[in-house]
């Protein structure tokens, strides 16, 4: 017997729980019948191709890109600033502010969204994929920080130090040392951002108004069956999207690690 | 070893306080260091010796009083225009530049040419023994590279003074007796002031100048190595530096410098002015002395001065060394005693009788 | 004085600490803790016809509870969020314990990628996946009636609470793993030497030392597995059929729906107090557990 026995055969039991529907979702897209179920009927890309000719989906991608960039991108920023502050100063209220700013991590997201669609209209917002940004990026700031801080941590307080008794200013030392040694987890923690509000449903279901996102369009193709292959199709794509950024996440954090000399301990959370 | 009282000052700590909240850190440290000297602070951990350290750096403030070096106040400079590099503790060595990056990151707005730089780089290498190791992989280095990388970096820059703060406590022990020697050699080429910070007593006394003692933000003593081995000013001091062997006394009388005591074990001593420790020590009197100043005699040897009797308690042998636990008679608490094991010595064994020289100069007596 | 104490503060580490952490800060206050500050007062007014009414009431509140309908739909779901919690935590400790015990350092992270990915990975998609998997026509019945085990496909595991339980386990899966995964890992391994030593079994070594110490990680487990899941939305409303509707969907409703957005604040309020009231008492049996266990 491996090491580990039975742990292993049912870990990897485990594994195939997990990885059940995403093994299925190609085999639907590449089969030749408008029913989603067994037997398998026979191979087409005609699925994919349709994909070309649905403009409602393209917006919505559209739509989808645009949100999850700037989600990405204003997330990591605010993530830059927590987990900065978190890991390396000590102020009042800190375990305070940090919970405050993690708790979208637990809450129940469709209370944020609720919350946040009370607001928006109680102060006169128009619903818009603007406001689909301001709630993703609550929800993926927590995930930023969560990355970054780990980034942030392995970085010695003395490497700072000696940065400035070689003369340099806090500005100077700030590009010179610790951004390029977070570099690596800001770019992980950028593609991950991404990944979620590319996923997100909730909130863009709630703020986005008339606008479409991806996750929305294919919640409303599920309510008429003979669109349903093509969703396969899409959520086939989607997938191998999202592996890719996981993956090159992945590669960025161990670089990182790697970089900063420190030793791996486990995975994004 | 040799001390030139008349060189100039570099630094200068006038009345240094230092609060952290509530925590008294510094307590008013007043206390001059010249210029080429290597000058340790030694003290268990957090008595305030690397704060101290940082005050000079700049990386922290002080609450009140001053910090001088060469002559001008340092308040309010920042750590990054002031005269001083420092070697950290964890070398700070940059991970993501190579080795010549990281000698030559204090170079930037250096106005000289890239190719002379890269030849100070490469001189500040040789220097430390890392010829050729430039285009290296920063975090691809052994301890004892790093060390030497760490160094380079801040010396190349010619700062008055080096900052070392327990630069080898990170090394292990045959490295570190390496590094002392070649820090030693450096700071003698380079000639600049070396302030090492370190609760190795004997790597203090292998390497400094001068040495100050630190208890609890304040400066106990503050010495040469000689001076604080033979003559420390405390019963605390005389322990944490080596082994000191303590019995109780009485002071019968005190004129012209001179005291003369009852010690337990010794009897009646007539001890000279700068074998009495200055400072109060709380409860009572006692003499103190060092393993090695008591010698056992030998069958045919005679004591040169004075000679007790003595039983064998414990022995413990190192090998160079034997250390034994001796009840001097007319005492209650066993000595340690060491002696060398020249070649054809024998061992004593536990329960032996001894014959015990010692001489009254070698005794300290502490208040 | 005064003012050199000022000028200290403006360099001290708590003043840069708070400046850095400000524009952070400030985005949560202004879109987290005003949105739900805001959302608990319009659960104390009323809805008039496109306006509200900003008067204090209970109203919502004693309409919402004494809806026998919503009664029963909060009890379910805080029942599902409980059996959801308990399998996904059991089911996920063995396979923290492999990865942390039983895996080569090295290799622990790529253990801990693949166990994430389907996590981040079109979270609609798959639970629609579920109900292909769990569906008349689907992939266990296909399974059951092929190895002859039934004649007929099963039913209930579709449209149910059962097939509401097993995709939000699958979903979370990887929320419960890591946080034991933590706990695991930063027990030293020489404490489970020392019960061996002692003369312990593996397995009772495992109950008085290795369980005792992932506690932690277990109650993070439990907390972000069930916080979330009685708010969970699209999985009731694609595979939990009319009997599996949850607190979200009503929620839903009264926002969306029928715009009325005291009575859904009031229901948020509502799940909300139940989530806290149910982890603070876990919290506290925990809390019994470890001191007894000592």
């Amino acid at each position: 017997m491996m090491k580990g026995g039975w742990f292993r055969v049912y870990t990897l039991g485990y594994l195939i729980f997990l990885y059940a529907p995403i093994l299925l979702l190609p085999l639907f897209a590449f089969n030749d019948a408008t029913v989603i179920a067994f037997p398998l009927s026979g191979a087409t890309t005609k699925w994919f191709e349709k994909l070309w000719l649905e403009p409602e989906l393209h917006r919505a991608l559209k739509n989808s890109l645009i949100i999850a960039s700037c989600s990405a991108v204003l997330a990591t920023t605010l993530g830059i600033f927590a987990s900065r502050a978190s890991t390396r100063y000590s102020f009042p209220g800190k375990a305070g502010i940090m919970g405050m700013i993690m708790l979208p991590l637990v809450l129940p997201e469709i209370i944020l969204a609720v919350a946040l669609l009370a607001v928006m209209l109680g102060i006169g917002l128009p619903l818009s994929i603007f406001t689909v940004i301001l709630g993703h990026v609550l929800v993926c700031t927590p995930f930023s920080i969560a990355i970054l801080s780990a980034a942030f941590q392995s970085l010695d307080k003395s490497l700072e130090e000696a940065a400035y008794d070689l003369g340099e200013t806090p500005i100077s030392t700030f590009r010179l040392i610790i951004l390029p040694l977070v570099m690596p987890g800001i770019i992980s923690s950028l593609l991950i951002t991404f990944t979620i509000s590319l996923d997100e449903f909730i909130m863009a279901f709630f703020l986005a108004g008339n606008e479409n996102t991806l996750p929305v369009y294919i919640l409303g193709q599920f309510r008429f069956p003979q669109n349903v292959p093509v969703i396969m199709a899409l959520g086939t794509i989607l997938v191998c999207l999202s592996i890719a950024l996981l993956a090159t996440a992945e590669y960025f954090r161990r670089r990182g690690i790697a970089k900063t000399g420190g030793k791996d301990t486990g995975g994004f959370l | 070893m040799t001390l030139a009282a008349d060189k100039p000052t570099m630094i200068e700590f006038k009345d240094v306080h230092k609060y952290y909240g509530d925590y008294h850190a510094l307590r008013g440290i007043t206390a001059t260091i010249k210029a080429g000297e290597f000058f340790s602070l030694l003290g268990p951990s957090g008595c305030g010796k690397t704060t101290l350290l940082r005050t000079i750096a700049g990386f922290e403030g002080i609450s009140s009083g001053a910090v001088m070096i060469d002559g001008k106040n340092m308040e309010g400079v920042p750590a990054n225009v002031r005269p001083t590099n420092m070697v950290f503790q964890s070398y700070a060595i940059f991970p993501h530049l190579t080795v010549a990056e990281n000698v030559g990151f204090g170079l930037r707005k250096d106005p000289r040419s890239k190719a002379e730089k890269a030849a100070a780089v490469a001189e500040a290498l040789e220097m430390v023994g890392l010829k050729g190791y430039g285009a290296r992989a920063a975090h691809a280095l052994s301890g004892g590279q790093r060390q030497r990388v760490a160094l380079a970096r801040a010396l190349i820059l010619k700062p008055k003074v080096l900052l070392l703060d327990e630069p080898l406590s990170a090394l292990d022990k045959k490295m570190r007796e390496q590094m002392q020697v070649e820090l030693i050699k450096l700071q003698r080429q380079v000639g600049i002031t070396f302030i090492l910070v370190t609760h190795d007593q004997e790597e203090a006394l292998v390497m400094s100048d001068r040495i100050a003692v630190m208890f609890e933000g304040e400066i106990a003593q503050l010495a040469d190595p000689e001076t604080l081995y033979r003559r420390p000013n405390s019963r605390k001091v005389a322990d944490f530096i080596g082994t000191m062997n303590f019995l109780p006394a009485q002071i019968l009388s005190e004129h012209g410098g001179k005291v003369e005591v009852d010690a337990q074990g010794f009897g009646r001593l007539t001890l000279n002015a700068d074998q009495v420790s200055s400072a109060p020590g709380g409860t009572g009197a006692s003499i103190g002395f060092r393993p090695e100043t008591l010698t056992i005699l030998f069958d045919g040897q005679t004591a040169t001065d004075r000679e007790s009797m003595a039983t064998v308690e414990e022995v413990v042998y190192y090998g160079d060394m034997t250390y034994y636990d001796i009840k001097l008679d007319g005492t209650t608490e066993a000595m340690r005693l060491s002696m060398r094991n020249v070649f054809g010595r024998p061992v004593l064994d536990i329960g032996t009788r001894a014959r015990v020289a010692w001489a009254p100069g070698a005794l300290v007596l502490f208040r | 004085m005064q003012s050199r104490g000022k000028a200290r503060f403006r360099g001290s580490e708590a003043a840069n600490g708070l400046a850095m952490i400000s524009p952070t800060a400030l985005y949560a206050t202004l879109l987290l803790a005003a949105p739900l500050v805001t959302i608990f007062l319009y659960s104390f007014w009323t809805d008039g016809y496109l306006t509200i009414v900003h008067e204090f009431t209970l109203q919502n509140y004693i309409d919402v509870w004494s809806n026998e309908a919503f009664r029963a739909v909060m009890l379910r779901s805080l029942g599902v969020s409980l059996a959801v919690t308990a399998v996904t935590v059991l089911t996920a400790f063995p396979v923290a314990y492999f990865v942390s015990f039983h895996v080569h350092p090295s290799k622990k992270s790529l253990w801990l990628f693949l166990i994430t990915i389907p996590f981040w990975t079109s979270y609609l998609i798959r639970v629609f996946l579920w109900k292909v998997i769990l569906g008349y026509n689907g992939v266990v019945n296909s399974g059951l009636m092929g190895l002859g085990i039934t004649d007929e496909p099963v039913t209930f595991i579709l449209y149910n609470v059962n097939s509401v339980i097993i995709t939000l386990a699958h979903a979370y899966a990887p929320f419960a793993i890591l946080p034991i995964f933590v706990a695991l890992e930063k027990i030293d391994r020489s404490f489970l030497e020392a019960g061996r030593d002692l003369g312990e079994s593996p397995f009772m070594t495992f109950i008085r030392v290795t369980l005792p110490l992932a506690m932690p990680g277990v109650i993070s487990s439990v907390l972000i597995v069930f916080i979330p899941t009685i708010g969970d939305y699209v999985t009731p409303l694609l595979v939990g059929g009319p009997e599996g509707r949850m607190v979200a969907n009503l929620i839903e409703l009264s926002y969306k729906k029928l715009d009325n957005y005291p009575m859904g604040s009031a229901i948020a309020i509502s799940a909300m107090g139940i989530v806290v009231a149910v982890s603070l008492l876990f919290l506290f049996l925990n809390r019994r557990y470890l001191k007894g266990g000592k």
